[in-house]
C-alpha cells in the first residue's frame, strides 16, 4: 500500500504563471539544504544520551530530514557538539570542524558545550565557541529533546535563508580567521 | 573474623611499622610506614586467614600542614568473609615515592596512574607511570590543595560578585 | 588562541602517522576518540595483523571534568548534581549512593518508607542502564530495531523520573535524609503500567537475541575473561557476575533495606559477551520483581528524616517560621556543622560497585571525596579481552562492558 499522507514543504517566494515558476537559485538551494541536513553527532557525555532519545522513536529527528547521521566529517553539514569538551578533546573538535566541507554549521547542545556549564574547572574548555564558530546554542543540562528540536529548526532557518555564496563573503572569512581556521 | 585478629596479626608481623590503628570509624583503618606498604598489602592478600583478595580502590590525599603531607589510601576487601580494611600511608613532599602494587593487583595500574596524575605520587616499579586523565603537557598536580579549581582563562567572572 | 591549538594538535593526540610500508606485518589503527562504533569517547590504538588484534593501547581522559576537585569546593547538598553526571545512564543510583554516604557520616538511619522508595527508583535506574547496554550490543551486532523498541520504554521511565523530581536524565533526585517530595498517585500509576508492559517487551526482546544464530556466533566465547583475572582487574557488577562470581553489593553489604527482599543474583559461566548480555537481561527481570515487591509492601510514614541541618525545610515554613528560615539560610550558604571523620560507602551501580570515600574535616565541603568508579577500574582490562580476537568483536566487547565515558573519566 502506498502511503499518501506525506507532507511536502512550501515552495519559496517566486513568480509563477501557467507553465513556469521562477525564483532565485539561493532559495531553491536553501530549501533543498534545509530539509536534508546530515548531522555529525559529536556526542561526548550526558547530552549524548539525550541525543539517543532524540534519534529514538519517540522524538524522531528523522522527521526533519536528518535521518542520515554522517559519522564522517567529510559528508556532514551540521556539527552537533553534545556534552562536555575537555581541553584534551578541544583539538579534536577543531580538527573535525576543519575536515567538514563547506557549507557547515555548528550546534552546541547543552550548557557544557555552550559555556562550560557547571564545570568551571582546570580541565574543561569553557565553551566550544573558543575554538570553532557556533551558530545555535541550546541551553540546558541536558536540554530536553524538544529544545534540541527547536535548536535544529533554528539551524534549518539559517540554512534556508543563507546565501549560497556565504563562504566567499569577507565577513565569513574574517570570522574563520579569528579562529585561526584558513 | 574480628578486627582484633587482624590487628594482632599485623602488629606481630610488622611491629613498629604499624604507626596507628583506628577501629572507631566504619572500617578498620591502619596507618603504616611507606617503606613496608608493599609487604603489608602482600601479607593481607596472601595470609590464609586474612585473605583480602580484592583491591577496592586506591586514592591519594593531601594534608598540606602535616610533616608527611601526601598520602595514599588503599581499600581492601575480603570477599569470603565480607570484611573490609583501609590501609593508609604517608609520604614526604620531596620525592614522594612508594612501591607500586601492580605486581599484586592488575587493577592498581590505572589507580596508581590516577594518583600520580592528581597528586604527583611516584610509584616505584609501575610499568607505565604517566598522566592518565589530564593532558600530558600539564606541569602541576591539580588535586593538591594549593592549586585552584577554576579555569584560569575565564574573564567574565568578577570576583566582587562572588564574595572572593 | 591559535598557538594553543595549531602547533600542538598532533602532539596532543599522541598519534604519529607512519609511512606506508608494504613489507610490514602489522598495521596500526587509531580507533577513536570520535568513532561511530565506540559509544563514547574512547581512544584505542590497535595493532592489527589483518583483522586480528595483536595489541591495544588505551588513552582516556577526553572528558575529564575534575569531579573530585569540584567536590572539595562545594557544600554537601551541591554534590548530588555532580554525581548525576558520572554514570548518566543510571543517575538516581549515583544520587542516592552519595546521599547514603553522607547519612552514614552523620550516623542517621532512614525509615523503611524512604528505603523502599529508594529501592524502587534505584531498580528503575538499573533497568534503564541495562536496557541501554543490551540494546547497544544489539546495534553493534547489526540489530537496530530492538534499540528503537526499548528506547520507547526508557522514555516511560524518564516520565516517572519527571513525575518524581522534574528532570529526565540528570535527575538530582532525593535529598540528604530522604526525598524532596512524596510519590504522587500518578507516579504509582506510571510505575504499575511500566511493570505491566515491561515483561512482554522483554520477552520479545529476548526472543530476538538469546537463541539467534547470528547473535550466538558473534558473542559466545568472544571477549571472555576468567574469574581470577577479572577479580585481579577489579571487576564488579554484571561483568564480574558473568564470569561466575556471585558478588553483589546489594547482598554482600545490604544498604537501604535490600535484605528485606528476596531476589536472585544471576551469574554466568564463561565471562564472555553473551554471558554479560544474559546476566543483564536476567537482572532486569529481578529488578522488576524487586520494584513490584517494594511497591506492594511500601510502608506508610514520612518520606524524609527530620535532620534540619541537612534537609531543606518546606517553602511555606521558610516564609512563616523563624527557625525554618534560619536553617534554610544555613543550608544554602553552606554553614553547617558536619562531624569530622571518614566513611566509605558503596552501592551496586549499573556497572558495579560504586563507592564513595568521603573524608570530612568538619568544614562546609568534604576534605576529600574519592569516587570508586567501576568503569574506570574494569576498562583497563579491555586490551586483554580483545587480544587475539578480530576487530569487529572488539567493538562488540566494548559495548558489552558498558563503559560510560562520564564515569570513566570523572
Amino acid at each position: 500500500m502506498v502511503n499518501t499522507e506525506y507532507t511536502i514543504v512550501e515552495p519559496p517566494d517566486g513568480y509563477s504563471a501557467p507553465g513556469f515558476f521562477a525564483t532565485s537559485i539561493d532559495k531553491v538551494v536553501g530549501l533543498a539544504r534545509q530539509n536534508s541536513i546530515w548531522p555529525l553527532p559529536f556526542a561526548t557525555s550526558c547530552c549524548g544520551v539525550e541525543f539517543m532519545a532524540l534519534m529514538g522513536a519517540t522524538y524522531d529527528l528523522a522527521r526533519f530530514g536528518a535521518e542520515r547521521l554522517s559519522f564522517s566529517p567529510r559528508q556532514a553539514d551540521l556539527l552537533m557538539v553534545m556534552g562536555t569538551i575537555a581541553k584534551k578533546m578541544a583539538t579534536i573538535v577543531l580538527q573535525v570542524y576543519i575536515q567538514m566541507a563547506e557549507p557547515r554549521w555548528v550546534l552546541a547542545m547543552g550548557a557544557c558545550a555552550s559555556s562550560g556549564g557547571i564545570f568551571d574547572t582546570y580541565s574543561v574548555l569553557q565553551g566550544i565557541d573558543r575554538i570553532v564558530p557556533v551558530d545555535v546554542y541550546v541551553p540546558g543540562c541536558p536540554p530536553r529533546p524538544e529544545q534540541v528540536i527547536q535548536g535544529f529548526m533554528k539551524i534549518q532557518e539559517l540554512v534556508g535563508n543563507e546565501s549560497i555564496r556565504r563562504r566567499y563573503s569577507p565577513e565569513y572569512k574574517k570570522l574563520l580567521a579569528q579562529y585561526g581556521i584558513v | 573474623m574480628e578486627n582484633s585478629l587482624i590487628i594482632g596479626k599485623l602488629t606481630k608481623r610488622f611491629r613498629n611499622d604499624i604507626l596507628f590503628v583506628d577501629d572507631s570509624s566504619d572500617m578498620l583503618t591502619v596507618t603504616v610506614s611507606h617503606e613496608v606498604i608493599h609487604e603489608v598489602i602482600r601479607f593481607l592478600m596472601d595470609d590464609e586467614t586474612l585473605n583480602f583478595n580484592f583491591l577496592t580502590t586506591l586514592c591519594g590525599i593531601h594534608y598540606p600542614e602535616n610533616p608527611l603531607p601526601l598520602g595514599v589510601v588503599y581499600h581492601m576487601h575480603n570477599f569470603f568473609q565480607n570484611r573490609r580494611i583501609r590501609i593508609k600511608t604517608f609520604l614526604p613532599l620531596e620525592n614522594p615515592s612508594v612501591k607500586s602494587i601492580t605486581d599484586l593487583f592488575q587493577t592498581a595500574n590505572w589507580m596508581e596512574r590516577e594518583a600520580y596524575d592528581f597528586y604527583g605520587i611516584l610509584f616505584e616499579g609501575h610499568p607505565n607511570l604517566k598522566r592518565i586523565l589530564n593532558m600530558e603537557n600539564m606541569d602541576y598536580f591539580p588535586m593538591r590543595k594549593e592549586y585552584p579549581l577554576e579555569d584560569a582563562t575565564r574573564k567574565d567572572k568578577d570576583d566582587r560578585f562572588f564574595g572572593r | 588562541m591559535t598557538g594553543f591549538l595549531g602547533d600542538k594538535m598532533a602532539e596532543n593526540q599522541n598519534i604519529t602517522i607512519q609511512p606506508v610500508d608494504f613489507d610490514k606485518r602489522y598495521t596500526t589503527l587509531n580507533l577513536g576518540p570520535t568513532h561511530p562504533a565506540t559509544h563514547g569517547i574512547f581512544q584505542n590504538v590497535l595493532t592489527l595483523d589483518g583483522e586480528k588484534v595483536i595489541e591495544a593501547e588505551q588513552t582516556i581522559g577526553y572528558i575529564h571534568r575534575a569531579f573530585e576537585k569540584i567536590a572539595e569546593r562545594r557544600p554537601y547538598y551541591q554534590i548530588t548534581p555532580l554525581t548525576d553526571r558520572m554514570n548518566y545512564c543510571s543517575s538516581p543510583i549515583n544520587n542516592i549512593g552519595w546521599q547514603m554516604t553522607v547519612e552514614k557520616l552523620l550516623e542517621v538511619k532512614t525509615t523503611k518508607r524512604i528505603d523502599y522508595m529508594r529501592i524502587i527508583i534505584m531498580e528503575l535506574a538499573r533497568i534503564t542502564d541495562h536496557l541501554v547496554c543490551t540494546s547497544v550490543i544489539g546495534v553493534d551486532s547489526g540489530a537496530f530495531t530492538p534499540f528503537l523498541w526499548v528506547m520507547q520504554e526508557r522514555e516511560k521511565v524518564y516520565e516517572i523520573y519527571e513525575e518524581i523530581c522534574g528532570a529526565r536524565l540528570t535527575t538530582n533526585l532525593g535529598r540528604i535524609g530522604g526525598f524532596e517530595r512524596d510519590f504522587n498517585s500518578s507516579v504509582f500509576k506510571k510505575i504499575r503500567d511500566f511493570l505491566d508492559r515491561m515483561p512482554k517487551l522483554m520477552k520479545e526482546f529476548e526472543k530476538l537475541f538469546l537463541r539467534n544464530r547470528i547473535f550466538l556466533d558473534r558473542t559466545v566465547n568472544v571477549g571472555a575473561i576468567s574469574a581470577e583475572r577479572s577479580l585481579n582487574y577489579g571487576f564488579t557488577g554484571p561483568n564480574l557476575r558473568a564470569t561466575g562470581v556471585d558478588y553483589d553489593v546489594r547482598v554482600a553489604s545490604p544498604y537501604s533495606s535490600y535484605d528485606d527482599f528476596n531476589f536472585l543474583v544471576p551469574v554466568g559461566t564463561h565471562g564472555d559477551t553473551y554471558d554479560r548480555f544474559s546476566v543483564r537481561i536476567e537482572e532486569i527481570h529481578q529488578s522488576l520483581n524487586l520494584i513490584r515487591n517494594a511497591l506492594d509492601n511500601l510502608p506508610a510514614g514520612k518520606y524524609h528524616l527530620d535532620i534540619p541541618e541537612f534537609y531543606l525545610p518546606p517553602k511555606e515554613d521558610v516564609y512563616s517560621k523563624m527557625e525554618a528560615l534560619i536553617w534554610h539560610f544555613k543550608i544554602v550558604m553552606g554553614e553547617i556543622e558536619v562531624p569530622a571523620g571518614e566513611v566509605y560507602h558503596s552501592v551496586e551501580g549499573g556497572n558495579g560497585e560504586l563507592g564513595f570515600y568521603l573524608v570530612s574535616d568538619g568544614g562546609r565541603s568534604p576534605y576529600r571525596l574519592h569516587f570508586r568508579r567501576p568503569c574506570f577500574i574494569y576498562y583497563q582490562a579491555y586490551p586483554e579481552l580483545i587480544k587475539g580476537g578480530v576487530l569487529s568483536d572488539a567493538i562488540l566487547t566494548l559495548s558489552s562492558l558498558n563503559v560510560i565515558a562520564g564515569e570513566l573519566d570523572a
